[in-house]
């Protein structure tokens, strides 16, 4: 009897296609841009420019009428909104690859391996691409994003703490400052620490210096994404906890840190992002250097943003090329950066 | 009007009634009166809870239940605009005195939750020992103890071979029953659990009533539950709460469970337990 049984093949019936309709979403996804391309041609509008705004209003109108009046009916705002999101996608995806495109071939066509391990101290303007390097750009980006990271992140990681555990009176200022301190423009944050530190001697241009200035950028997007992360953190947790006898910070330690782990490390990479790229504040701080220098606390220090900014200002055709390299430099160990956090993170979920 | 005056005598008169003043009462609440803001939710609470007995909190849904249970390990202040009169006694003692540190208190008065709450990031053996931790116990016989509360919440052969795994890995009533062991390391002198099987299959809803009998040998142990055959199977005494036309919720009638569920003194009970309202 069970020989007889035959087992259906699986299917997805919800996928099958649909021949009619498949051949309408061609017409329009397909007619549409090429309607507008001849519009662009015979009427006086031209050009790419042209193109973009003759084709995107016609094909959501396209768009919605497939979905009112197609086979498979859907809905106007449906097609209209995907049409939107696509194009939404073609534009930043334009940009975006607009930006990449030049810093990874430029980055690649000036690279030489001694870029990375020499310093620019004995480099003259226009000097060939094998002579000096950016040595000491990437030990002083690293050095003073490390200091910021070291200095903001327990203090934005408390404040966070403050807001959503202890709840304390003064959680709505808390909130006003944060809020307030990711307006500062960073020259702002620069200058503060360059009147309030620098002027007043407590420290040289340096790369403490630096990074104070970097952690004032930093602060408030470390604090406000931990706050959104330690909010996640079901409340049953907390209460078991406490009901287990464990005081407030116990709780905290033990329970929502550990459970709020992975979001945390999330918030230190923003705010980490937020800040390796930034050149303004570290002109007046750390101040540029064209030599090694690991000690932070005296002397003054470079770093990548810094190498960039000086390069160009040399302006000879090497020098360019060296800025760009950098730039290539700086996004590649930004990225890696990005891609250890999230493995280490889950990881770190998962045992 | 003098209908009125009839009933609210007669309230006045059970709720007095609490369950047999002989014996020494391990827990016992005097005259707890508990609002949210101005909102009065229950009021005049007096229930006694015999040594090593178990009790149930019985009534319809909003009637105060989780209300009152939470206030006998001092998880009701956690909640925004909590306020509260009366007296609850440990041992003798007034866990609202003004020397008593909450933190204390739920040490000796241990909390089981309606939904099983086992910490994510930890393992079943850690979510076990963590009251120890969270406790700052230190303690040389982690394996004994650990085996020994995971055998009274009866889930210790179930994961004996998997202790590192993440808690996470449980079912709903084994998470359930880890949770009864994470409170049972601490060795609290009461056990309070807030509709503990509420979330959970008939399986492991016997099973932990099962555990239940089991630690009422050498604790006591106060459960709301909205299940009367539950209450029945479980409970040596039980306490019917009511809360009508948004008045604040009290005790209708409280003694022991046999008697309450088979010879009701209130109307409103026999109503309740035999399913005619709420």
């Amino acid at each position: 009897m069970s020989d007889l049984l035959t087992i259906p093949a699986p299917h997805e019936p919800w996928k099958v296609s649909d021949p009619l309709f498949t051949a309408q979403q061609l017409i329009t996804h397909l007619g549409t841009p090429l309607l507008a391309a001849l519009i662009t041609v015979l009427s006086p509008v031209s050009g790419y420019s042209g193109f973009f705004v003759v084709w995107l209003p016609l094909h959501v109108i396209t768009a919605g009428l497939l979905g009112k009046y197609g086979h498979r009916k859907k809905d106007f705002a449906n097609t209209t909104l995907e049409v939107l999101m696509g194009a939404a996608l073609v534009v930043f995806g334009t940009f975006v690859a607009s930006v990449m495109w030049p810093v990874v071939s430029n980055g690649i066509a000036g690279f030489h391996f001694s870029l990375l391990t020499q310093d620019a101290s004995a480099t003259e303007v226009d000097a060939p691409l094998n002579v000096g390097g950016m040595g000491h750009a990437i030990l002083g980006s690293l050095i003073i994003v490390g200091a910021a990271t070291a200095i903001s992140v327990p203090i934005g990681v408390l404040a966070a703490l403050y807001v959503t555990e202890v709840r304390g009176k003064l959680t709505p200022f808390v909130r006003f400052f944060v809020q307030a301190m990711s307006g500062v423009p960073s020259i702002v944050a620069g200058l503060f620490v360059y009147a309030a530190l620098v002027v007043s001697g407590l420290l040289q241009f340096s790369g403490l210096a630096g990074a104070i200035a970097l952690s004032i950028l930093m602060l408030p997007t470390v604090a406000r994404t931990a706050e959104e992360i330690l909010r996640l953190v079901p409340d049953d947790l907390r209460t078991a906890a406490l009901a287990l006898g464990g005081t407030q910070w116990r709780v905290v330690r033990m329970v929502v840190l550990p459970a709020a782990r992975s979001g945390l490390i999330t918030a230190a990479i923003l705010g980490i992002a937020r800040v390796a790229g930034e050149t303004a504040p570290l002109l007046l701080t750390a101040f540029g250097n064209t030599a090694f220098n690991a000690n932070p606390v005296s002397d003054s220090m470079s770093a990548l943003p810094l190498y960039v900014f000086s390069q160009m200002l040399l302006g000879g055709e090497n020098d360019v090329a060296r800025a760009w390299v950098a730039c290539l430099v700086l996004l590649v160990i930004v990225g890696v950066l990005f891609t250890t956090a999230r493995v280490v993170a889950s990881k770190m979920k998962k045992a | 009007m003098s209908l009125d005056i009839e009933t609210a005598a007669a309230l006045k008169q059970t709720v007095r009634i609490v369950p047999p003043s002989d014996g020494v009462a391990a827990l016992e609440a005097k005259n707890i009166n508990v609002w949210f803001g101005n909102h009065h939710v229950l009021s005049d609470v007096n229930l006694r809870f015999p040594t090593n007995s178990v009790t149930a909190l019985i009534g319809p849904s909003g009637c105060g239940k989780s209300t009152f249970i939470r206030t006998l390990n001092r998880m009701h202040e956690l909640l925004p605009g909590a306020k509260l009169a009366g007296e609850v006694l440990v041992d003798g003692e007034d866990i609202y005195g003004p020397k008593q540190d909450p933190v204390n208190v739920r040490l000796h008065v241990g909390m089981v939750f309606q939904k099983p709450n086992p910490f994510p990031s930890m393992s079943i053996g850690e979510n076990v020992l963590a009251g120890l931790k969270l406790a700052k116990r230190k303690v040389e016989n982690k394996e004994e103890i650990l085996e020994d509360a995971l055998t009274k919440a009866g889930l210790w052969n179930e994961v004996k071979d998997r202790l590192k795994v993440s808690a996470g890995a449980l079912s709903g009533g084994q998470q359930q029953r880890l949770c009864i062991a994470r409170s049972l390391v601490l060795h609290p002198s009461v056990l309070l659990m807030d509709e503990p099987c509420s979330a959970l299959d008939p399986g492991s809803t016997a099973r932990i009533e099962e555990t239940i009998r089991e630690l009422s040998h050498n604790m006591t142990i106060v459960i709301v539950t909205h299940n009367m055959q539950q209450a029945l199977r479980v409970s040596d005494y039980t306490a019917f709460f009511l809360s009508t036309d948004g008045k604040p919720g009290q005790v209708v009638e409280a003694g022991e469970t046999v008697q309450l569920f088979h010879e009701p003194k209130d109307k409103r009970t026999d109503d309740y337990v035999h399913g005619r309202f709420g």
